[in-house]
């Protein structure tokens, strides 16, 4: 298995210890609060995703062999996924990133955020993240 | 409150729509999402299921017993519909497939026929995409263009602003009965008189109006008048153009097919008369018996006291809602009806839906197809709870302490 989605397993296992939905709401509250914000100045519009319910920002950066993201969100409970999103992802090879399934989205019990009907940008924000891993490949990887 | 509304039985009504008695993830749903579209009674459904099971064919071309007794149905559902809202003859009502199919027929005949480059077409601030973008369309082709009317922070039409806008260059002002979004109900007479004066055309997005009020066409004064069934009890994909009959003569076509022609060569086609000249191809028979068998339902349990009943729910949902500390109603219009929109100060809208549903409560967030409305206002969306006639006090309450528990987890 990639490393993405060895730590998307180990971050649905905290979701799947709530038996309420509200503490498990709370809990996804509180990771949108720690998610490592995007630089105001970098809300451009090219890092805008935009959805129907709410807008998703995301900034990627690669140092070293490793990527490293940075986001937010208008709505708190997207926030909060687009933490989990980015945890699972923050400081992954371009290849492990690339090769992620994120199978594990469906232990989370918040399957329903990422229905593409929903379009609140996350659906866009994970092919977004993928295809900056799959540019930094090309521009620093492929020599 | 008259007899005939103290004597409307919600519990009754209730029973009427099965899909009310779900749970959704374990609570009773509480189902604030009419303006979206309402459930279903079982003799609508029985009655679409009983065209499928015993007279489905095609309509007004075969020589069989079941064509004519499908086409039978069918002519019998467009009366219906006329007296429903009682519009002067039958052969006025257009069958769609909904209200934005509707105003994009009657855009699009209206192009090049009418609309010629320097022309005006008039819509509100308040429109729903479905009543901006056809015309938008229709207005780049030609050359015409797109103005507006302007409202109040209120989210009443400012219309004293007609006089100056509503210059010879118009040639149809488009607006909403009922807002989609702000309740606000419309003048719609006295938008149609000044109109009219001008020699102006009106349509009536009748989308949010006419599950909500008794919508008489005539007294309204407008030439066209729209909505679609699934707002109004009826199936998913069928819908109403209304216009008058001299103007529906001479508009062109605007699909060409089947059913809409009079006689086809190589060389040309004329056209069948009105309404058969609008409804190329095969129709949702079974959709439209249905909204018949929804008119049916609504005469049956007297449409005015359970209107009156809703008014009722909607007024005391706005009273209660009042209470919660940090709640800013978007549109606050002196006559209103069928939704509340509003947001929870420091909330967004997504957040404060995705809770609701949580507690099986339905509600509806987001811009609601209605953009440059919230640009009026500055905001990204609204909750929006919408209102039906099996909709009960209790399930308000439920509202309220639902919106309090999202309150205290986002704020």
């Amino acid at each position: 298995m990639n490393a993405v989605d060895e730590k998307g397993l180990a971050i649905a296992s905290e979701f799947e210890m709530f038996d309420e939905w509200m503490d498990k709401y709370n809990y996804l509250i509180e990771l949108g609060k720690s998610l490592p914000l995007i630089d105001e100045k970098d809300k451009t519009t090219s890092n805008l995703i935009s959805g129907c319910q709410s807008r998703v920002w995301l900034s990627a950066n690669y140092e070293n062999g490793k990527v490293y993201f940075k986001g937010d969100s208008d709505a708190i409970i997207t926030k909060g996924i687009v933490s989990v999103l980015i945890r699972s992802m923050d400081g992954a090879g371009v290849d492990d990133i690339i090769a992620s399934e994120l199978d594990w989205l469906d232990n989370t019990g918040l399957k329903e955020h990422l229905s593409p009907t929903r379009s609140n940008g996350l659906v866009a924000m994970i092919k977004q993240m993928k295809l900056y891993a799959m540019a930094f490949k090309v521009k620093y990887e492929n020599k | 409150m008259d007899l005939a509304v103290m004597q409307y039985s919600v519990d009754k009504i209730r029973a009427d729509f099965p899909i009310l008695k779900q749970m959704i993830r374990k609570y009773p749903l509480v189902y604030f999402d009419n303006g979206a579209t309402t459930q279903k009674p079982v003799k609508v459904i029985e009655a679409v299921d009983r065209y499928y099971l015993t007279i489905n064919s095609n309509i007004h071309r075969g020589v069989h017993y079941l064509s004519n007794e499908a086409t039978d149905a069918f002519e019998q559902a467009r009366k219906r519909v006329a007296t429903f809202i009682n519009a002067p003859e039958s052969r006025e009502v257009i069958f769609t497939k909904g209200t934005t199919e509707s105003i994009n027929l009657v855009a699009n005949s209206l192009a090049g026929f009418l609309l010629k480059e320097g022309d005006e077409v008039m819509v509100t601030e308040m429109e729903h995409h479905a009543n901006i973008v056809p015309w938008q369309m229709v207005c780049e082709r030609v050359g015409a263009k797109l103005k507006v009317v302007p409202i109040s922070d209120s989210g009443e039409l400012l219309v004293e602003s007609l006089d100056s806008l509503l210059t010879e260059r118009v040639k149809i002002i488009a607006f909403a009965h009922v807002s989609n979004v702000l309740g606000t109900i419309n003048p719609v007479q006295e938008i149609c008189a000044k109109a009219h004066e001008r020699g102006i055309l009106t349509l009536v997005d009748g989308a949010q109006g006419i599950a909500h009020q008794t919508v008489d066409v005539q007294s309204l004064g407008c030439d066209f008048y729209v909505f679609s069934g699934h707002k109004m009890y009826a199936p998913m994909g069928t819908g109403v153009l209304w216009g008058k009959a001299s103007l529906l003569e001479s508009m062109p076509p605007y699909q060409g097919g089947g059913e809409m022609i009079d006689k086809v060569s190589f060389t040309g086609t004329t056209y069948n008369v009105i309404p058969y000249k609008f409804e190329a191809g095969t129709p949702d028979v079974g959709g439209v018996i249905g909204l018949m068998a929804a008119i049916d339902y609504l005469t049956e349990i007297d449409f005015g006291s359970a209107l009156e009943y809703e008014e009722g729910v909607m007024h005391y949902a706005y009273e209660s809602l009042k209470q919660i500390e940090g709640l800013r109603f978007i549109g606050d219009a002196k006559r209103r009806t069928g939704v509340i929109s509003f947001i929870l100060n420091g909330a967004h809208p997504y957040d404060v839906g995705s809770i609701l549903d949580h507690q099986g409560i339905a509600v509806r967030t987001g811009h609601h197809c209605a953009q440059p409305l919230m640009d009026r206002f500055a905001i990204p969306g609204t909750v929006r709870a919408s209102f039906s006639i099996y909709n009960t006090r209790e399930e308000v309450d439920k509202l309220v302490a639902g919106l309090k528990v999202a309150a205290n987890m986002l704020l």
